[in-house]
């Protein structure tokens, strides 16, 4: 386990209030594409909402598809990203089809934002994205139009808990690694 | 096909010299740079000349401008704005992002480099102090002839002994593992890599993600240009001693820690293929010295610990897309070295070097941001780059070892950031056009 400073206490939960725009204004730290929300107990993440051009919502299934696929044959492929969890949503307001990708992971997403571009597009994720109202188009070669489509249609939450607070992806694997080799060593004593 | 006849010699050539000079420049009026740099043209060396010629010459010259430089230049306002939003930040503004607070902030660096009058770098390599001077001597009066052109600051590099190799103040050697570019006509020595792309390096070529994109414009300003993150690293000699006889009873001992620092024992021999004792003959040997991977030979860091220099500079096979992220060093030393037994003299004395990359933000400040600064890197924690990290006394360094690791707590800054700057390196026919740009109107 990392050296997590005691008030990182896993075995306390917490939670955070986040003032109004997902920043504590007194200690924003940049960050090379702008300033980085911060970590809270339940680490880094986002969650992007965006409007769905119309006539497109059949592309999201199919990409699912595409998605679950891609992960089953190469199980590390979103590895870079550092994630804990991952959840999409289809919602509709007021008649239109709106998307949710909320992600939480364990790095701001600043720090490997080209990485991300490249899982963009080796996974196909961009298949959603380009199915998106306002998506930059060259993407590809463009980071900084792709980060600020991601900050533009970002909305910080105002609250997050952790029941582990602050523990990453690592040292949850870790641990349970570390649980298997001690029942695998009980299995070898008998 | 690259075009070697426009690319300045310093992207892809090494010049033969022990020594040099760096010359921070400010023009007060357009005419007066623009004058200046058609001189300085005619000293300047092309790839292909450098290569033609490197046996016989005795000094090479490289030129390169800040935004705020090529504004003073005469560049319009829709040129400028066409280039890369760090660049024409600047590093000062991005500080924060490079680790450069506490005893690093701009507020202490020296030389009139955080200040926006800083326009151009004139880099001098010479082959030894006497061709130095020549030059030195002869820039001086072409300044004098450009009323208008000033010199805020200048630093003179040399070469630390033995001179057999290169090395840095602290005794570990330099320029190891740098990346090979597909086309220069260069062999990459095993464990490099394969060549890279041009355009990773040189604008105006495909990149190792495809065509060339978003380039400033003209076409005929940035092709075959490139950027120059300048960095002047002081280096604490007489504390980094300190640290090693703290650290290690014997000389074996001591030797050990220094290796663990960077990954590499001091005479190059890398930890992974040599993580006991010391192994100069390998180090010195370029078949055998960067031919090693961390994620099958040491994942866990018990040889190159996780979060030593080498490892963060240059992660290898346990980061993705690696061939996006690759820079060219060039550079030297500067300042007296410091005798073996001799307390710290309070001289400065450190490494005064240029990180090129055709994008600042995905090659060096990503480098700077992540691997270098990032305290959790490799889930170390609270750790930042033992060697050239923003160090303040409260960080670690972790040195993984069976059965329970080495902890060090309270590591100090062996080094100080003294200034830098963010460059653009030109190609010798945009830097013709610069210097003609008044004519037209």
């Amino acid at each position: 386990m990392s050296d997590t400073p005691k008030q990182n206490d896993w075995s306390k939960p917490a939670a955070m209030a986040i003032p109004e725009g997902g920043y504590f204004k007194d200690k924003i730290e940049q960050g090379r594409y702008g300033p980085i929300f911060p970590k809270t107990p339940a680490c880094y993440g986002f969650s992007i909402i965006a409007k769905i051009i119309p006539g497109r919502e059949p592309n999201f299934y199919e990409y699912a598809r595409n998605i679950e696929k891609a992960v089953a044959g190469q199980p590390d492929c979103l590895a870079v990203l550092k994630l804990h969890y991952l959840r999409w949503n289809l919602f509709k307001i007021k008649g239109d089809n709106y998307f949710q990708y909320m992600g939480i992971f364990d790095t701001d997403f600043d720090k490997y934002t080209e990485d991300a571009v490249a899982i963009f597009a080796a996974t196909g994720l961009n298949t959603v994205f380009e199915n998106l109202e306002g998506f930059p188009k060259d993407w590809k070669t463009n980071a900084p139009a792709f980060i600020k489509f991601v900050r533009d249609h970002h909305c910080p939450s105002f609250l997050e808990y952790g029941e582990y607070p602050y523990v990453s992806a690592e040292e949850i694997k870790k641990a349970l690694k570390l649980k298997a080799a001690f029942s695998d060593m009980l299995d070898q004593m008998q | 096909m690259l075009e070697f006849d426009d690319i300045q010699y310093i992207l892809l050539t090494r010049a033969p010299a022990i020594t040099g000079r760096y010359e921070f420049l400010s023009f007060r009026n357009p005419g007066a740079g623009r004058a200046w740099l058609s001189a300085i043209l005619e000293t300047m060396h092309s790839v292909q000349q450098a290569r033609a010629s490197i046996e016989k010459d005795n000094r090479w010259v490289s030129v390169a401008f800040t935004w705020n430089g090529l504004r003073a230049l005469g560049v319009d306002e829709s040129s400028l704005a066409s280039f890369p939003e760090e660049f024409k930040q600047g590093m000062v503004a991005r500080a924060e992002i490079l680790g450069d607070t506490g005893a690093n902030h701009p507020d202490n660096w020296i030389g009139g480099l955080a200040s926006s009058d800083l326009h151009a770098i004139v880099i001098l390599f010479a082959r030894d102090a006497q061709e130095r001077q020549r030059c030195e001597a002869e820039h001086q009066r072409l300044v004098a002839q450009c009323e208008g052109v000033e010199v805020l600051s200048s630093l003179d590099l040399e070469a630390t002994p033995p001179f057999e190799y290169a090395h840095d103040h602290f005794g570990y050697r330099d320029r190891m593992s740098q990346p090979v570019i597909e086309g220069a006509g260069e062999e990459p020595t095993p464990g490099t890599g394969a060549p890279l792309k041009a355009g990773e390096f040189i604008l105006g070529y495909p990149d190792e993600d495809g065509p060339p994109a978003n380039l400033p414009q003209p076409e005929i300003l940035s092709r075959n240009g490139s950027y120059m993150a300048y960095r002047r690293l002081q280096e604490h000699v007489g504390k980094f001693r300190e640290f090693l006889r703290q650290q290690g009873r014997t000389p074996e001992e001591q030797e050990l820690i220094a290796a663990k620092l960077m990954g590499r024992w001091r005479s190059g021999a890398p930890l992974v293929l040599s993580p006991e004792k010391d192994d100069p003959a390998l180090g010195a040997d370029p078949q055998r010295n960067n031919d090693f991977n961390y994620k099958q030979m040491d994942p866990h860091g018990y040889a190159v610990p996780l979060g030593s220099h080498i490892r963060r500079m240059n992660p290898r096979d346990t980061a993705a897309n690696m061939n996006r992220r690759r820079m060219i060093r060039r550079g030297g030393t500067y300042g007296p070295p410091l005798p073996e037994e001799a307390p710290e003299d309070g001289i400065e004395r450190g490494i005064a070097a240029f990180i090129i990359c055709a994008s600042l933000i995905r090659q060096f400040e990503f480098a700077q941001n992540v691997w270098v600064n990032d305290r959790n890197f490799h889930e170390l924690g609270n750790e930042r780059d033992p060697v050239c990290g923003n160090q303040d006394g409260t960080l670690e360094f972790k040195i993984p070892k069976r059965p329970i690791r080495k902890k060090i707590t309270g590591l100090p800054a062996f080094t100080t950031v003294r200034g830098g700057a963010y460059f653009f390196l030109p190609g010798l026919k945009a830097l013709r056009y610069l210097a003609a740009l008044g004519n037209a109107g």
